[in-house]
């Protein structure tokens, strides 16, 4: 360990600012980054799955229509 | 034309190229509006920084390299707008004739309407801005050699985007960091030429530039123009 | 000899290899990214003649040497679409450019950071930086190609195009601004390219570097199964997966 306490840690010689705002916002943009990306997959599946769900009301609804048809 | 196939790649160029010409012609803002763009660039930089002759002198070949850049691209949008919006764009990706002339010649097209005028009046421009005598001829020669880079490489983002109704700022975002080493090669041989130093160097960069970008951009306007219409 | 492969071009078989993938590449790069990030920022020796902000080396130097790696793997991708007609190829491209678009922002505003300390200044118009910039501008390019076309396959193309022409600019934009600098005369600095490192910080660093090249690697693998999820919306394997989803 190169530090001789948990504070000296954290005061990294007095250039604690700059050490942990590099650290940070790497880390937050990372995170994001990631956090963005594994939520577009479930927004994409559900619009996927709505576009489906429409598409099968169209086609039962066609079929509706000619059943119609043909009994009247 | 009765047989399409007999024409030579020569004839072939001149008459996409005189056809442009001719089109630019009967509008002419299409000309005047970059130039007068151009004047009205350079005018606002003294006013900006002030109108101190030292200044003036030190800043002025930026200054006319970043108002060229400028309005090039501002006189790029419509290389391909017109003919994408009548068809025409279709017909030449259609035609048999080899795409990498055509493209090649509505470029030399436009950079004789846009690039050629800014060569002509950019002797004025670094007159008003007090630009050392010296440099004058490599101000002209960087001119010459670099703005038909500009419409090459400027050709290949407006063949991406004229499909696009908001290709307006894309243009600007895609092209203007291909056009740094241009300007930096540029402004550095005039800067050179400024002191009485040697400036063959970049002048022979810029020219490999040019050969490069004249051998490549056809082909990437093909391709870029063939998503386009897709 | 490239048979094995073939059933790879298929978008589900690729899709479940990379489902497969990820958390080998996710748990390795988050143990090592704690590991490096402990080792750099605690245990590594202060440098001698810079303070301990030099420990931002720890992932201004991964996030740096990668972003550009990031843009030649981006290319190829490009390339093996265009050659062989490779449509995952055009997937995997789409899924790197915003993941190499925020390491080389993570490179300049750290790099910022550092020079504040180091050189007084946050920024200065070196050539590195200045490339790097410019870099990111192609980034944005490419993304924002991406999002200008409806169509998936047509925005690959097009983005494409541009990924390739600006492979060929990456070299002369790197050397026409070194010699801008040079030119100009700015600051030099020597200080930051020390000869060697010491093997006790040169660890921690390598350790990052892998660290951050498995997690570019999990990224990717996440946005590009999302890439191909999105270009093979009419595909009965993929509404499959949407219903399981919607019905939840």
């Amino acid at each position: 360990m190169h530090f001789d306490s948990f504070s000296d840690f954290i005061a990294m010689g007095g250039h604690a600012f700059y050490v942990w705002w590099a650290y940070g916002i790497t880390f937050t943009l990372l995170f994001t980054l990631t956090v963005v990306s594994v939520r577009r997959k479930k927004s994409l599946l559900k619009e996927i799955a709505k576009r489906a769900q429409h598409e099968d009301k169209l086609k039962q609804m066609r079929k509706d229509k000619k059943t119609n048809e043909s009994k009247t | 034309m009765s047989a399409p196939q007999s024409l030579s790649y020569r004839q072939l160029f001149w008459q996409v190229m005189h056809r442009d010409l001719k089109v630019a012609v009967h509008n002419k803002g299409d000309i005047l509006n970059p130039l007068i763009f151009l004047v009205i660039v350079i005018t606002l930089f003294p006013l900006g920084v002030g109108p101190e002759t030292n200044l003036l002198t030190r800043i002025a070949p930026g200054i006319i390299w970043v108002a060229a850049l400028l309005s090039a691209l501002l006189s790029l949008e419509r290389l391909f707008k017109n003919d994408y919006s009548d068809g025409s764009l279709e017909q030449m990706l259609l035609s048999p004739q080899p795409l990498f002339i055509m493209v090649l010649a509505k470029i030399s097209a436009h950079w004789l309407l846009t690039g050629l005028p800014i060569i002509l009046i950019a002797p004025l421009l670094a007159l008003m801005l007090h630009m050392e005598p010296l440099a004058y001829p490599a101000l002209m020669i960087t001119l010459a050699l670099g703005t038909p880079v500009l419409s090459l490489i400027g050709a290949i983002g407006v063949a991406l985007t004229v499909g696009l109704k908001k290709g307006g700022v894309l243009l600007s975002l895609l092209i203007l960091p291909l056009y740094i080493p241009v300007l930096i090669f540029a402004t550095a041989a005039i800067e050179a030429a400024a002191l009485n130093m040697p400036y063959s160097g970049h002048i022979a960069i810029i020219s490999a530039l040019l050969v490069l970008a004249l051998t490549l951009s056809p082909f990437a306007v093909s391709a870029a123009l063939r998503v386009s219409t897709n | 000899m490239w048979k094995w492969l073939h059933p790879y071009a298929k978008p589900e078989r690729s899709y479940q290899l990379a489902s497969t993938l990820l958390p080998w590449f996710a748990i390795s790069s988050i143990v090592l990214l704690v590991i490096g990030a402990v080792w750099g920022l605690a245990f590594a020796p202060a440098e001698l003649y810079q303070k301990e902000y030099y420990r931002i080396i720890y992932i201004h130097v991964p996030s740096a040497t990668l972003s550009m790696s990031v843009y030649m793997a981006m290319a190829t991708a490009v390339l093996i679409s265009m050659v062989w007609q490779l449509k995952l190829a055009d997937a995997a491209a789409a899924a790197m450019a915003p993941i190499g678009a925020t390491l080389t922002a993570t490179a300049l505003i750290t790099g910022a950071i550092w020079g504040a300390p180091s050189w007084g200044t946050s920024w200065v118009w070196d050539a590195r930086l200045t490339s790097y910039l410019i870099l990111l501008f192609l980034y944005l390019g490419v993304i924002a190609l991406h999002n200008a076309f409806e169509d998936k396959a047509l925005a690959s193309r097009a983005a494409g195009i541009l990924t390739l022409v600006g492979v060929v600019n990456i070299p002369i934009i790197k050397y026409s601004v070194e010699w801008w600098n040079t030119l100009h005369q700015t600051a030099t600095i020597s200080k930051l390219s020390a000869p060697s490192m010491s093997s006790e910080m040169l660890w921690p660093l390598l350790t990052n570097i892998l660290a951050f090249a498995l997690m570019i690697g999990a990224l990717t693998l996440i946005r590009f199964k999302n890439e191909v999820l999105a270009r093979n919306a009419m595909r009965p394997w993929v509404r499959e997966l949407a219903a399981k989803v919607g019905d939840k």
